[in-house]
């Protein structure tokens, strides 16, 4: 079997997608605190804390510069941990997938509709994120709002390298080192809280390659300015570019482990 | 004369199941007909759930052939498993729903419309014997309940074929009858069973022919009273005695 065979998919499989949603509708208020709380922490500790020792960084004040990045990580940590330690206990502990493909969906829909879940959960972090930056007055409107339908799509990529972790982990403490490798060197080092020119210039290249949310951060920071460059279509690309490549990449891993 | 040609339901030919090196289904060869309740006996390891998870769709086979209402399995997999109903092994209802909504999320990915669900739900709720506990989450039912919840899931589409792989394990005898009563009405309505079972009184129960499986292979074939009949030593034998005399009494796992 090969890895990057495209997967043969019908409008089931939004039928995971809705279950998913039914579970998460069931405990929303828990779900909402999160992304309501956070961002305030963080503009206080950072933004407001750090921030008094800041004048101006890159020609705006730094709860100013730190928002977007506040935005992208909530993106990122949304769907990839959805598709990461939430899909491995779909899967592997409630075997909600082995039930799901006794019925006409195959396990490539199955696949397809939780990467759709875990954007659409990015996409609506993203939004209340966005409303509490927005009530600080951080944000540039309308095109902020572009964001929005934005985090549907760059969270669809955190959802397809989440996958790609949980189709080869041998368990699910094995999630760990994506997470302290991989997200947690992410959140730090792809201009989020300096910017990306501080560090050396082999590493400044090296994070615009792989790291992913670099390119997040540039667009999203972009929107909420209303600033904009022809080299947000570069970031746009790498990231459509990539998720392409991750999701049939993904699928395939996930089949191969589950079809035996 | 009409002469109406009738396709069987599953039908296998030299079905054969490798897992790496190792072989779990041994060139196997059955057919299962319209109506009938079929069995597949044998002890642990037997090949029994590979055999089940083939005709299911849901692993692939190594060789041979096997086609379930003439569709083959690896070309017809969504048509095939819109006509079956699965009571697996291993308990999978979904911990995060209670019951009413396992069933309802369930008819969904049967395309289902929701009046025509909720309709065969409750019909299928007291079929069970579960209305009462609705509204309960699963983790709070117990053995038999889990079972008898599965069993109504895989009646949800109406299935013309229903596949029950070990449907009475785990349970106590009342448990059971109570299945086994489930399972007669089924087979007195003309829906096609093939069940697998490691428990003889089962099988010589509800089997109108059953194969006797071990180390991947079918040994025997027949239908309980005959294999009885042909294999027993003593007037008073039963299936077990015959299983026994078949399987040998080495211990599997
Ligand atoms: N995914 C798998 N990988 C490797 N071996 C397997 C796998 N599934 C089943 N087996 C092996 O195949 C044999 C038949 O298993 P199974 O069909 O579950 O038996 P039964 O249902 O009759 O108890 C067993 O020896 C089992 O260990
Ligand atoms: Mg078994």
């Amino acid at each position: 079997m090969t890895h990057f065979a495209f997967p043969r998919l019908s409008n089931r499989v939004w039928k995971v997608w809705h279950r998913n949603k039914d579970v998460f509708m069931k405990t929303y208020k828990v779900n909402f605190l999160p992304p309501l709380l956070e961002p305030i922490l963080y503009l206080f500790a950072l933004g407001f804390g750090v921030g008094s020792f800041i004048d101006v960084i890159e020609g705006m004040s730094y709860p100013q510069f730190i928002a977007p990045a506040l935005i992208s990580i909530s993106i990122m940590n949304s769907a990839f941990f959805e598709c990461t330690y939430g899909s491995y206990v779909r899967m592997y502990y409630q075997k909600t997938f082995d039930a799901i493909i006794a019925t006409p969906l195959s396990i490539e829909e199955v696949i397809t509709g939780e990467l759709l879940w875990g954007a659409t959960r990015s996409l609506i972090y993203a939004t209340i994120v966005l409303m509490v930056i927005a009530a600080f007055g951080l944000i540039e409107l309308p095109s902020g709002l572009l964001i929005i339908p934005f985090s549907f799509i760059a969270g669809f990529l955190f959802a397809t390298i989440g996958m790609c972790f949980t189709a080869i982990s041998p368990n699910i403490n094995a999630l760990s080192y994506p997470t302290f490798l991989f997200i947690t060197p992410m959140f730090l080092f792809s201009g989020t809280f300096f910017p990306l020119s501080l560090l050396p210039e082999p590493i400044q290249y090296f994070a615009l390659a792989v790291l992913p949310l670099t390119h997040v951060v540039s667009i999203v920071r972009a929107l909420t300015l209303a600033n904009f460059s022809v080299v947000l279509l570069v970031s746009f690309a790498w990231i459509v570019l990539v998720s392409l490549v991750l999701f049939v990449l993904s699928v395939n891993l996930m089949k191969r482990r589950l079809m035996v | 004369m009409v002469v109406t040609v009738t396709v069987p339901v599953i039908e296998a030919e030299d079905l054969k199941k490798q897992f790496g090196e190792f072989v779990a289904v041994d060139s196997v060869s059955f057919t299962v007909e319209e109506g009938e309740v079929f069995g597949f006996l044998g002890p642990n390891g037997a090949g029994k759930t590979t055999t089940m998870k083939m005709i299911q769709c849901v692993s692939p086979k190594t060789g041979g052939k096997l086609e379930v209402f003439g569709m083959g399995v690896s070309t017809h997999q969504c048509e095939i498993k819109k006509l079956l109903g699965v009571v697996p092994q291993e308990n999978n209802l979904d911990p995060d729903f209670t019951v009413y909504d396992n069933l309802m999320v369930y008819s969904r990915y049967f395309d289902i419309h929701r009046a025509r669900a909720e309709r065969v739900i409750e019909e299928l709720l007291d079929f069970v014997q579960l209305r009462e506990k609705k509204d309960t989450l699963i983790e709070q039912l117990s053995g038999g309940m889990k079972r008898r919840l599965i069993l109504a899931r895989a009646l949800i589409n109406t299935p013309r074929l229903l596949i029950l792989d070990e449907p009475t394990i785990g349970l106590d005898p009342q448990a059971r009858h109570l299945i086994w009563d489930k399972l007669k009405s089924l087979q007195s309505q003309g829906i096609t069973i093939v069940l697998t079972t490691h428990y003889l009184e089962e099988a010589a129960r509800l089997c109108d022919r059953l194969v006797i499986m071990d180390y991947g292979k079918i040994i025997v074939e027949g239908k309980p009273d005959e294999l009885i009949k042909e294999y027993a030593e003593t007037q008073s034998a039963t299936l077990e005695d015959v299983f026994l005399k078949l399987t040998g009494k080495k211990l599997r796992e």
